[in-house]
């Protein structure tokens, strides 16, 4: 069953970077035809001896032969990586979140859950997918190779019902965030790029990407759809923790290297909900602050995990 | 959005965000004191003090801490003898009761209580309070629609008004306005509320709590009093008479362990009674199941080896034969442990032993070192030097149980060790001797009591229930104003905005809008352009 679930991850993984290159393709050929209907309608400027410029503001985005194809290879991998989740559970006799490993595997497939969410609810274009994908990709190539922890039982500590709700919490909101991460450095990418083609400016890579990603508008209100989902859910994983050490370790809070990551990733997204509020921080600041409080979630989980000693110290 | 001041105001009005703060004229002598108090009390303010406090914990994230782990602190000090006293003198080995730790997230608390009493001012008067009248021009809104009707002004209002069933809304002369999702900016102040309550939650158990730890031996017992402990941690505020009255013996204590050395489970058999007269009665302790006892719970938090030895003197007399055994204090993962046994009740000289306990003994053939290759009882040894001579308990000086005063000692033979089996022997040079009779296992408990945890575990459900309801629940408006416009003509105009996920508002707004116009028909002539429905700018 646990050779299931690792091939189950390996074809999942070779779905998604087929996927990512359907999206790519997709991306490149829809990018040509729309300058070339523009040049075609007229409306194509040339600025102060720049490049061409697109006037059109909202160019018509209809999913071609490649996009398609990426959209159901994603959702196969979707299910197959589903499968590799629930096989694991069953080979470790446990829920599947165990070790580090596990809990990649798992945050990845909320990540991409949350992407073929936004895309059915029609928040976010299927352009976004390339840019989804290769972050997964590279995020379980990493959990299968370096993190990779044959399937077992858990020590004592971890061996509660608070692990499964405290850790499913944590697993849940983790892959949304990451989600949200990406976005939000999207969201800048194509904020740059409209910035420059603005004034006129030329874009090279990789600011010229910004021409196939969403509207910065579309994009900063997804970071912001995911980011409000996420963060209750962050918000009740540290609590669950919280009760769970009070069972555990005599004391609901201690500030281990773990507890302290976790409340700093807290309080950073109450900071980006905060700026979002904030009349001078909308839009670019509060972006990064949302990048910000992602890569204090990596730390929390990677870094403290790996490098610092602390209670947390089990996988 | 559209920027019309009309729209600005009535979005403005859906948010109690404290405004920014402008530059003002300072006419009292009062005047520095609120612009300062209005400065702290604005978004950007906390803004700003929510950085810092994330910023403030992160070296507490990868510093070693006193309060966690004194021994790496000290680790730390001595491999950076230029940068640690530095970073100490900054408080960074104890952060999070460093103050200015406390005083970022003190001055976060008062702008937050700054900011939240005015908000829950203005809220609970939006709660009583009509919505607001319709702007001007209602096509200007984030969306709007517009088309006629034969029907009457008042018909139209009143067929508006009902159809808003789940809105509080407004009639006026004109137009009705509607408004819905009061629960937002509840949900926001019960979130805010309840992490002050935290906080309370937080120092009411600093204040009040108590934790101590005790290390008792299979067959031994412990009463709950202050002075049976071996280490307390009691809040400024702790009296000893709020301790729990609980009495409790160690039956057993079991730990089992995988093939790789690594625990499986532990768990602790105790009997315990809540006072001297109850009968006793019993209970499994184990990691994730604490007792429960009054206010106190007893967590069961470390475990380890006693070594059962009987000593007897030159003339055959037993010095020292404690079946419960003397503790040993575990050094690494595989249970090799340290053991210092004293013998002073005798007749002739004192005697000591100090060595190692190793559960699954394995030896270096080439340094004849001892060590231990799993934490579970397989292999037992003893490894131990003998001392004779006087233990110096009578200076006066406090001796810690695990340490020896060698000043008066004499080793025998000249220190060399001697590894015992259960069973075995070892006759001591000069007369007596030291078997090692058996080994029993001993386990640390954590007794706590906070009196603060239920209040705080209040603000932990206020602050997920209130945030919910801020994130989810959208505040919005609308209005639907119906005019005259000659003969049997009513032009009927709606708008609507919401501060939140226009999108989602775009899509109920087009649905109300579709339901208004079914019921509100056009006239059969209608001139309007179906071109002009509903429309939404963003
Ligand atoms: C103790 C630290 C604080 C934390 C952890 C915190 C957290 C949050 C969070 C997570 C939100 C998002 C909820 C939502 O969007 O409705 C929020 C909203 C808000 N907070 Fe705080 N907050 C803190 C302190 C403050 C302070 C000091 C103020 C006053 C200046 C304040 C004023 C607000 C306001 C007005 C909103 C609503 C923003 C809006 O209208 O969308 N908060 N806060």
């Amino acid at each position: 069953m646990a050779e299931l679930s690792d091939s189950l991850l390996f074809v999942a993984v070779l779905a998604y970077a087929l996927a990512m290159l359907g999206f790519a393709a997709d991306a490149a050929s829809r990018r040509a035809t729309r300058v070339l209907s523009v040049a075609e309608s007229g409306q194509l400027l040339v600025g102060g001896g720049g490049p061409p410029l697109l006037v059109d503001e909202s160019p018509p985005r209809t999913t071609g032969t490649a996009g398609t194809a990426a959209m159901a290879l994603t959702l196969v991998g979707w299910l197959v990586h589903v499968g590799s989740v629930v096989t694991r559970g069953i080979a470790a006799d446990r829920v599947p979140w165990g070790n580090m490993y596990e809990f990649s595997s798992a945050a990845a497939l909320v990540a991409v859950t949350g992407f073929l969410v936004l895309v059915a609810r029609g928040r976010v274009e299927t352009s976004l997918g390339a840019f989804v994908m290769l972050p997964v990709v590279l995020y379980l190539g990493l959990a299968g190779t370096v993190l990779y922890t044959a399937a077992g039982p858990l020590v004592p500590a971890l061996n509660s019902y608070w692990i499964k709700i405290h850790v499913a919490a944590a697993v849940t909101a983790s892959g949304a965030f990451l989600l949200s991460g990406v976005i939000a450095l999207l969201y800048l990418l194509r904020a740059r790029f409209d910035e420059r083609t603005d004034v006129g400016e030329a874009v090279r890579f990789p600011v010229s990407l910004g021409r196939v990603l969403p509207s910065a508008g579309s994009l900063d209100r997804a970071a912001y759809v995911v980011i409000a989902f996420a963060f209750p859910v962050w918000t009740f994983a540290v609590i669950a923790g919280a009760i769970w050490a009070e069972a555990a370790w005599g004391r609901y809070w201690g500030w281990d290297p773990k507890e302290t990551w976790s409340f700093i990733t807290w309080v950073l997204y109450a900071g980006y909900l905060h700026a979002r509020a904030t009349a001078g921080w909308k839009g670019r600041k509060a972006a990064w602050v949302a990048v910000a409080a992602a890569a204090a979630l990596i730390v929390d989980y990677y870094v403290v995990n790996i490098f610092v000693v602390g209670l947390h110290s089990y996988a | 959005m559209t920027t019309t001041s009309d729209v600005e105001g009535a979005a403005v009005r859906l948010s109690t965000a404290p405004e920014p703060v402008g530059p003002q004229r300072p006419r009292q002598l009062m005047a520095p004191v609120r612009r300062t108090w209005r400065q702290l009390t604005s978004m950007r303010t906390a803004l700003l003090l929510l950085f810092l406090l994330a910023l403030g914990a992160v070296p507490g994230g990868f510093l070693p801490q006193r309060s966690l782990n004194p021994v790496q602190v000290q680790q730390y000090v001595a491999q950076h003898p230029t940068l640690a006293p530095i970073l100490d003198r900054l408080s960074l080995f104890e952060v999070f009761a460093a103050p200015w730790f406390s005083a970022v997230y003190l001055l976060l608390f008062v702008s937050l209580v700054g900011c939240l009493v005015p908000r829950i001012r203005l809220h609970t008067r939006a709660l009583r309070k009509p919505p607001p009248h319709a702007p001007a021009n209602l096509s200007r809104l984030p969306a709007s629609a517009r088309w006629e009707t034969a029907l009457p002004v008042d018909e139209v209002l009143a067929l508006a008004d009902s159809r808003l069933r789940r809105w509080r809304t407004v009639r006026h002369a004109d137009a009705v306005g509607a408004e819905r999702g009061y629960l937002r900016e509840t949900g926001n102040l019960v979130f805010h509320v309840s992490l002050v309550l935290l906080l309370v939650g937080i120092a009411v158990g600093q204040f009040f709590g108590f934790k101590g730890t005790v290390l008792v031996k299979e067959g031994n017992g412990f009463a709950n009093a202050i002075a049976n402990y071996d280490d307390i941690h009691p809040g400024r505020r702790f009296r000893e008479s709020s301790l729990v009255p609980l009495n409790f013996g160690l039956d057993d204590f079991r730990a089992t362990y995988g093939a790789d050395g690594k625990a499986r489970t532990f768990d602790a058999k105790v009997h315990y009674s809540p006072n001297a007269d109850a009968a006793p009665r019993p209970y499994d302790i184990r990691v994730n199941h604490p007792l429960h006892v009054g206010a106190a719970k007893v967590y069961l938090i470390g475990h380890g080896y006693n070594v059962h030895v009987i000593v007897r003197e030159k003339d055959g007399q037993v010095a020292l034969d404690d079946t419960v055994g003397t503790p040993c204090l575990p050094q690494d993962a595989r249970f090799l442990s340290t053991c210092t046994i004293k013998v002073y009740e005798t007749r002739g000289r004192q005697l000591a032993f100090e060595g190692a306990f190793t559960p699954t003994t394995v030896q270096d053939p080439n340094t004849r070192r001892v060590g231990s290759a799993h934490p579970a009882v397989q292999d037992p040894a003893l490894t131990i030097v003998g001392y004779a001579g006087n233990l110096g308990l009578d200076s006066g000086v406090p001796q810690s149980v695990y340490s020896l005063d060698k000043t008066r000692l004499t080793a025998f033979d000249g220190g060399t060790p001697h590894l015992l089996g259960p069973g075995e022997k070892w006759d001591l040079p000069g007369g007596g001797s030291i078997a090692f009779a058996g080994i029993t296992e001993w386990s640390t408990f954590q007794v706590t009591q906070d009196p603060g945890k239920g209040i705080a575990l209040v603000a932990a459900v206020g602050i997920v229930g209130g945030l919910c309801l801020s994130l989810f629940v959208r505040r919005r408006r609308m209005w639907v104003r119906a005019r005259a416009a000659g003969e049997a003509l009513t032009v009927v105009e709606v708008g609507g905005l919401a501060r939140t996920d226009p999108d989602a508002f775009a899509a109920e707004f087009d649905e109300i809008v579709g339901r208004l116009r079914d019921a509100v028909p056009e006239p059969a002539t209608a001139t309007t352009d179906r071109g002009d429905a509903a429309t939404w700018q963003s």
